[in-house]
């Protein structure tokens, strides 16, 4: 079933993300992707995540899209212009895929070659417009298509940031550019997620709610001072600090927020960054 | 020397639909120069205003309008003026602009766009940057130019990485530009602003005009 079936159905939709290798040996990322298999509605595949240089999510969904399973393209404004955005859009529709989130990527001097040169020709807002124009049969310079795609559009939005304001001002701007879904910022607060559905519940959106398994306290520690929106709480990084199998304490954290947040949204989307073979395992004991 | 050039009339028109009562700021320096911020100017933009049918409650001309200690000065005597305004509508560059916005309370609107001379800059004392992009937006973002005060220069509002209002980008000296136009625009009341979804933004502008290159104030400049 395609995501756009799985969403529109009303079943609780379960996604995950998977990271590309540094090179070409992609036995990892299917053997992760194998592990999703029949456990997760779609699988999305990250765009040289803090921008790090990687095999590309195109490349990678494509051999997602042969094996039978549903990939979600990302796609950011950080190393692309207009003209390379939307032929890598025509591309994607080319090999048989409709789902791509529209982000607008991390800053260059945040990953491996921060020489580069930034590009943000676009943002993730403009991205969306792009997309919809090119269904309508247009590119953004308004020339005619040869064939125009069709897609199924998503976007992220972070719920745990403070002021929340901004980016609800945001999320409605990506409502109107052509966003059908949303994956979110991981979030380790359900009260602070639950005031952010309040509102966001206006947009008639499907949110599926980011949910990070923690592989220790300082991999909390780590997010708290350097990943923008994201707050693990200190009574969570104690529970952390005292366990003694921390991944076991990850996996149950995770499954605590899941069966906190999963009656406020309409899916959830796993980031499990390196403890992929664990996602089923945390599928199961979140009873999804 | 910094080019700038008049906006087309709709467009400032537009900015000032739902606003009765303006107050214009004009700039003795590379505006004047210009003809589009001196004072012929600023008296033929109050008559064509008036024309429009709204009330403008005054107007000051201030030499130079990039440097902050002297526009606070010049707008002291004209305090009552400004606070009867809905809104200032500042004819000069983007730096006069964010000058005016950094000091005034009040709704700000460019009246110009700024044109590229490949990095020049005016009389500027203050930390205000204009990108000379030639198609100014300062009218939707309080007066804050996102090109200069966000690395991305996005346009739609933060990033994921805005974290307590600072950027992902050096954190520790850099504010997120983002967070600081909410901020001045929640302060105004105008936050359907930041709602406002801009045009793409045409970065061929960005490129000095190949006319320009052929001026003495180009060799001069160079």
């Amino acid at each position: 079933m395609s995501l756009r079936q799985s969403l529109k159905s009303g079943k609780f939709v379960i996604t995950a993300e998977i990271g590309p290798p540094k090179g070409v040996d992609v036995n990892d990322l299917l053997n992760n992707a194998e592990l999703l298999r029949g456990r997760v509605d779609a699988v999305n595949v990250t765009d040289q995540q803090s921008s790090i240089m990687r095999l590309g999510s195109l490349a990678s969904c494509a051999l997602l899209k042969e094996r039978g399973l549903e990939p979600i393209v990302q796609m950011t404004c950080r190393d692309r212009n207009r003209i390379a955005l939307q032929s890598d859009l025509l591309s994607a529709q080319a090999l048989g895929m409709e789902n791509i989130l529209c982000l607008t990527g991390d800053y260059v001097t945040l990953g491996d070659h921060p020489q580069a040169k930034p590009v943000f020709d676009l943002d993730s807002v403009s991205l969306l417009q792009a997309a919809r124009q090119l269904e309508q049969g247009h590119d953004l310079a308004g020339k005619e298509l040869k064939g125009s795609p069709h897609f199924f559009l998503g976007a992220s939005v972070t719920p745990g940031a403070e002021p929340i304001e901004p980016q609800l001002i945001k999320m409605e701007k990506k409502v109107k550019a052509g966003a059908q879904f949303f994956q979110t910022q991981a979030i380790f607060e359900p009260r602070k997620f639950e005031q952010f559905m309040q509102q966001a519940e206006n947009f008639n959106v499907p949110v599926l709610v980011g949910i990070i398994v923690l592989k220790s306290a300082n991999m909390a520690r780590f997010m708290n001072k350097n990943i923008g929106g994201v707050y693990v709480p200190e009574t969570t990084i104690e529970e952390l600090d005292k366990a003694q199998d921390k991944t076991k304490k990850g996996i149950e954290i995770a499954v605590r927020l899941i069966s906190e947040m999963k009656s406020m949204c309409q899916g959830i989307h796993i980031m499990a960054i390196g403890l992929e073979a664990k996602v089923p395992a945390l599928i199961d004991a979140a009873g999804l | 020397m910094i080019i700038s050039e008049l906006k087309p009339w709709s467009e400032i028109l537009s900015y000032l639909k739902d606003e009765g009562k303006i107050f214009l700021v004009g700039c003795k320096g590379c505006a004047e120069a210009c003809h589009t911020g001196g004072e012929a100017e600023v008296l033929e933009m109050k008559r064509r205003l008036e024309q429009e049918g709204k009330i403008i409650t005054g107007f000051s001309i201030i030499d130079l309008l990039c440097d902050k200690a002297l526009v606070k000065m010049r707008l002291t005597p004209h305090q009552i003026e400004v606070k009867a305004a809905d809104s200032l509508l500042i004819m000069s560059c983007g730096i006069g602009v964010q000058a005016v916005s950094a000091l005034i309370n009040k709704v700000t609107h460019p009246a110009c766009n700024t044109i590229n001379m490949g990095g020049t800059q005016g009389e500027w004392r203050g930390d205000e940057r204009c990108q000379q992009c030639g198609d100014c937006i300062l009218d939707l973002t309080g007066g804050i130019c996102p090109l200069s005060v966000c690395p991305k220069g996005l346009l739609n509002g933060p990033c994921g990485g805005s974290k307590n209002g600072r950027c992902e980008v050096e954190p520790e000296v850099r504010e997120c530009g983002w967070h600081l136009i909410y901020e001045r625009l929640k302060k105004l009341g105008r936050l359907d602003k930041m709602k406002a979804i801009p045009p793409l933004k045409d970065y061929s502008k960005m490129q000095p005009p190949k006319q320009l290159r052929n001026t003495t104030l180009w060799s001069l400049e160079r």
